[in-house]
């Protein structure tokens, strides 16, 4: 395959792995489970191991945070983790806020329509609302509303 | 409220605290970690702690909601004024050379200033409309049900 | 202990204990973030993860229910996808550099350049923020934009009482 399953490439690679299998938990809970507020904590959960896959991209082996001392003094020696991921991801985290927040504001509002938030209640409550709809004007269309 | 004398008096010490280091990430956002979302996030944070802990309805008197709406938009505003007044001054948008003509890295930290500030003031007021209209609703459980 | 906490979520029904899980969540990835250098990151998230995202779970659970039901969909379906697509992902990974590496490609370019230019040219300590406000301002104007669309979205949402959605089912039951 192009590469040797020696000690080194295993421990330089266990991070990846690890956020791997936390983005896939948190894309289970998406996936799988039926109560929507569960799905949004999912959600969050799988952009957090996100960042950190990122995050974990940008660190220098012995390198130390990106800010330079107070007087500006600085010493060409030293080595800096690289700022631009944290950037990116500083934007990320309160777009990830801003959306959670938008989210929980429709659960609330679905909560006060069907009077349920769980996903297959509201799957049951529309599938109804269609029959009863096609049942009345399903002939002036044709047999499907 | 008597048992709950203890968180009272506790957040009648700390919203204070919290509110003066939220100042002071906003503004040493340029020599330690900090900036103005964060900055933001925790001075909303003192408000929402006040309207915990004391009903929704004192914390909308000290920070209406009409107050909060616009600076909803102000920030914003900001933020893009500091780059429209650039363009005005004949260079171009965002370019905080433009303060400064004669020291461009004198005009960074002007720039720098006045987008942080826009930006840590609609972070605040938009946490804190989320929580006013969060916690406006009635609540569908009462207390003894938690 | 990330993996443990993602795992309880998974498994929990009481929506409470997992609003309190997704703050603990969000502070270990805060402390993985210190140890990996990332302390404007941290800090955000701290605030943001910890703070603002449990209360408003905290305040969507007093509007609607403190339990799940539980779902009588068999797991057999969302396993493979989850299955798959993190098989493709460490695929992905397999020839990516070391970690920590100095000679990765996210280590060329634009990221060392940043770090010699702000000296000289913004003179600020922290060069993430310079990074934030300066070199990248325009991408921190629509982040603001996207803060402020959420605010005004979430105001339209809930900013009408429940009393005018029964209001108006009155009128219609009058008129039928």
């Amino acid at each position: 395959m192009g590469f040797e399953l020696t000690q080194e490439y295993i421990l330089g690679h266990l991070n990846y792995w690890l956020f791997s299998v936390l983005m896939m938990t948190g894309l289970y809970i998406v996936v799988a489970k039926g109560n929507l507020v569960k799905k949004i904590v999912g959600l969050n959960i799988f952009q957090t191991s996100v960042f950190m896959l990122y995050i974990s991209m940008g660190k220098v082996t012995d390198g130390t945070a990106p800010i330079f001392p107070l007087d500006m003094d600085v010493d060409p020696d030293v080595i800096y983790s690289n700022p631009l991921p944290h950037v990116l991801i500083l934007t990320a985290i309160v777009v990830g806020v801003a959306t959670t927040a938008l989210g929980l504001a429709l659960i609330v509002r679905i909560q006060d329509e069907f009077n349920t938030i769980e996903e297959d209640d509201i799957l049951k409550i529309e599938r109804a609302i269609v029959q009863t709809e096609n049942a009345i004007h399903g002939d002036a269309m044709g047999g499907r509303a | 409220m008597r048992h709950h004398l203890i968180l009272r008096v506790i957040t009648k010490l700390l919203v204070g605290a919290i509110m003066l280091f939220a100042f002071y990430v906003q503004f040493h956002g340029d020599f330690s970690p900090g900036g103005g979302f964060q900055a933001g996030v925790i001075m909303a944070v003192a408000f929402i702690l006040y309207g915990l802990v004391f009903s929704l309805h004192n914390v909308q008197q000290v920070f209406p909601p009409w107050l909060v709406h616009k600076l909803v938009a102000l920030g914003v505003l900001i933020y893009a004024g500091t780059g429209i007044v650039s363009l005005f001054l004949g260079y171009s948008f965002l370019d905080y050379g433009a303060f400064t003509p004669d020291h461009p890295s004198h005009g960074q930290h002007y720039g720098i200033f006045a987008v942080e500030l826009g930006v840590g003031i609609t972070v605040t007021a938009v946490m804190v409309a989320i929580y006013y209209a969060f916690a406006g609703r009635p609540p569908r459980l009462s207390d003894e049900e938690w | 202990m990330l993996v443990l906490t993602a795992i309880a979520v998974v498994r929990m029904r009481s929506l409470f204990a997992i609003a309190m899980l997704s703050g603990v969540f969000s502070l270990l990835s805060a402390l993985l973030f210190v140890t990996l250098d990332a302390v404007d990151v941290a800090f955000t998230e701290a605030a943001v993860g910890a703070g603002i995202s449990t209360v408003l779970v905290l305040g969507t659970l007093a509007l609607t229910s403190r339990f799940e039901k539980p779902t009588k969909r068999s797991p057999v379906l969302p396993l493979f996808v989850v299955f798959v697509t993190g098989a493709a992902l460490i695929y992905g990974t397999l020839d990516m550099p070391n970690f920590g590496s100095p000679e990765a490609p996210a280590q060329m370019h634009v990221g060392p350049d940043y770090l010699e230019d702000s000296v000289h040219e913004i003179n600020i300590p922290n060069v993430v923020t310079s990074i934030l406000a300066s070199y990248r301002g325009y991408d921190t104007l629509g982040e603001t934009a996207v803060v402020f669309t959420a605010g005004i979205g979430v105001l339209l949402l809930l900013s009408g009482l429940r009393r005018r959605r029964r209001d108006d089912e009155e009128d219609e039951s009058e008129e039928v």
